[in-house]
């Protein structure tokens, strides 16, 4: 076997294990940052260098293909944002911030072994690989919130996970194989009929989708979400907001799009599952947002109403999963973009609560005035996140949902549409109260070069993916076609 | 006498994992709870295990996915408990109901 192929996912370990270790004998914990991106940076670079190959690794249970390399090169940078915009936050710790950095790049880790794997063993072990780190980091702060918020998100990612592997466990039952392809050459001859009198194949499936939809924040597993944006750190919540959910989205088209896309039966059932889910997920999130006074607690609300946006592409693809990709590619497109908005969200609003101390949207009152280039970021990265021209939310949705209308899902796309609508109001409230209200205080909001670095990088992206979408577009349509269409 | 078959073992299994999915909603105590979790995943080793003898026994990929699995449940669990004395040292207390500063 060929370690190159295992390049980006070494380099990453051996960056955070470097960390840990430097840490031990470093004053400057700057510079812990600055090695932290400098791995980030190496292991793109291998990304990059494997691109076109499609390979298998590990007796064909890794993947190296478009697909993988797509998501990859995401989560890298969603990592190196987040640690750009959290150098300011850390430097306040006064104790682990080598952990810190190492438990980011050990759960970025996890996300790229995620969009990889495509075996059921190994991911279940990436999956918990990503959400450990992600447990420990929610509870960085050790105050009463941030505790309670760490073990609110490790008890329903601990059931949800033995959920998912009771899943597991009778799709491994029903067809004796654990690799997807192999799944699907066994599940391929089973006719509705003996499935029905042997349910246990349905009911393998309906739990990996609850199981999976924790990681997505998706409807029935979503109840974490709320609780675990407003306590968490404000980075590690950036990071798992965005990184957790790719992730999750990247499992389910690679377990779904290869090991249950036929026989039709199936295929349209899990779609009929997943755009129930959606429906319900996107009227939750949105009404439940609409009330919120916290704006951490706001997004995670939006976020939920966002994965069901997401499911769409989902529902698109079990409705008629051999129709074209319009509606996969249209979901990687949409990941990238909210991947880069939700980052610049986050990243003003670390600064600004860095000096208001509050999350309260109340507080963000004439912002302009005192932060004019975090309220400018911020109020993009909301504008994109209603999907409004010119903004990347729009092409990925406009993406979404044509392909969901290609595979008969008018209902679906007009209730979708109707809460986007829903969602305006929460978002632009929130730039309605930074640009006209009367600021508290004449004091302007600091901002460091990292933070200040984050937001441009992702405000410039949100900006270049809304008004030249073609080149990612064209990446996300050959990663989706990866999927054994 | 009928012999122990693959459905014995499944039943087994269903109903530890419907317990400590009950013990996992119902319970308080946030230690009963990570218990209750652990008795789920060893229910779905249970099944694991059973279906690996009876529908690929020339394979050992449900034994290797049982091993796999406790070991990321040891894992699992050490978090959680350090989660608990952190929660403990905030709160006072380890009752999921009083730990309650985040709602609706």
């Amino acid at each position: 076997m060929n370690l190159a192929l295992f390049g980006p996912e070494l380099t990453l370990t051996a960056t955070a294990l470097a960390v840990i270790l430097l840490d031990l004998f470093i004053e400057r914990k700057g510079l812990l940052a600055l090695l932290s991106i400098a791995g980030l940076i190496v292991s793109a670079g291998f990304t990059v260098a494997l691109w076109g190959t499609s390979e298998g690794a590990f007796f064909d249970t890794f993947a190296v293909d478009s697909f993988a390399l797509f998501f990859k090169l995401l989560f890298l940078g969603i990592a190196a944002l987040v640690i750009l915009a959290s150098t300011d936050y850390v430097s306040k710790f006064e104790r682990f911030r080598g952990e810190y950095y190492a438990l980011i790049l050990l759960s970025a880790l996890g996300m790229i072994l995620m969009s990889a794997t495509r075996e059921l063993i190994s991911i279940y072990i990436s999956l918990e690989l990503t959400g450990i780190s992600l447990y420990v980091l929610s509870g960085f702060l050790k105050d009463a919130k941030s505790t309670e918020s760490s073990l609110k998100y490790l008890l329903l990612g601990a059931m949800s996970s033995a959920v998912l592997l009771y899943g597991m466990a009778l799709v491994f039952g029903v067809t004796g194989e654990t690799q997807l392809d192999k799944i699907a050459f066994a599940v391929y001859s089973i006719t509705l009929g003996t499935a029905s009198a042997n349910p246990a194949l349905i009911l393998g499936v309906v739990l990996l989708i609850v199981g999976f939809g924790f990681k997505i924040a998706a409807f029935p597993s979503h109840m974490w979400v709320p609780d675990v944006y407003e306590g968490a750190p404000t980075p590690v919540v950036a990071y798992l907001s965005v990184g957790s959910k790719a992730a999750g989205f990247a499992v389910i088209l690679r377990v779904f799009s290869t090991a249950f896309a036929l026989p039709d039966w199936l295929s349209s059932s899990w779609g009929v599952i997943f755009a129930v889910l959606a429906a319900i997920g996107m009227f939750v999130g949105n009404l439940s947002a609409l009330p919120q006074t916290n704006i951490k607690r706001m997004l995670g609300y939006s976020s939920i109403a966002q994965a069901g946006y997401l499911m769409v592409g989902l529902a698109a693809l079990g409705a008629a999963p051999f129709a074209g990709v319009l509606g996969q590619s249209g979901v990687l497109f949409f990941l990238a973009g909210y991947a880069l908005a939700n980052l610049g969200a986050f990243a003003a609003i670390i600064a600004i609560s860095n000096k208001v101390n509050s999350d309260l949207i109340d507080d963000y009152s004439g912002m302009i005035k005192r932060a004019p280039v975090l309220t400018l970021a911020l109020s993009l990265s909301l504008i994109s996140l209603i999907g409004m021209p010119p903004a990347a939310g729009f092409i990925g949705k406009f993406y979404i949902f044509s392909g969901a209308v290609h595979s008969g899902l008018l209902w679906l796309v007009i209730l979708a549409v109707i809460n986007s609508v829903i969602s305006a109001y929460y978002y632009l409230r929130v730039v309605k109260v930074m640009w006209f209200n009367e600021p508290a205080s004449d004091e302007k909001v600091p901002s460091s070069g990292a933070l200040r670095l984050a937001l441009l990088i992702s405000s410039l992206g949100v900006l270049l993916l809304g008004i030249a979408p073609g080149p990612v577009l064209e990446l996300a349509r050959n990663a989706a076609n990866m999927l054994g269409f | 006498m009928p012999s122990v078959g693959l459905e014995h073992y499944l039943v087994l299994s269903a109903v530890l994992f419907s317990i400590g999915l009950y013990g996992v909603l119902a319970k308080r105590n946030a230690i009963i709870i990570l218990m209750c979790l652990e008795i789920m995943l060893n229910a779905v080793n249970i099944a694991l295990v059973a279906f690996s003898r009876y529908v690929a026994p020339t394979l050992l990929t449900g034994q290797v996915f049982a091993i796999f699995v406790i070991v990321v449940a040891a894992a699992e669990t050490a978090v959680g408990l350090a989660i608990i004395i952190a929660i403990y040292r905030r709160h006072d207390t380890i009752e999921s109901d009083k730990i309650d500063l985040m709602k609706w």
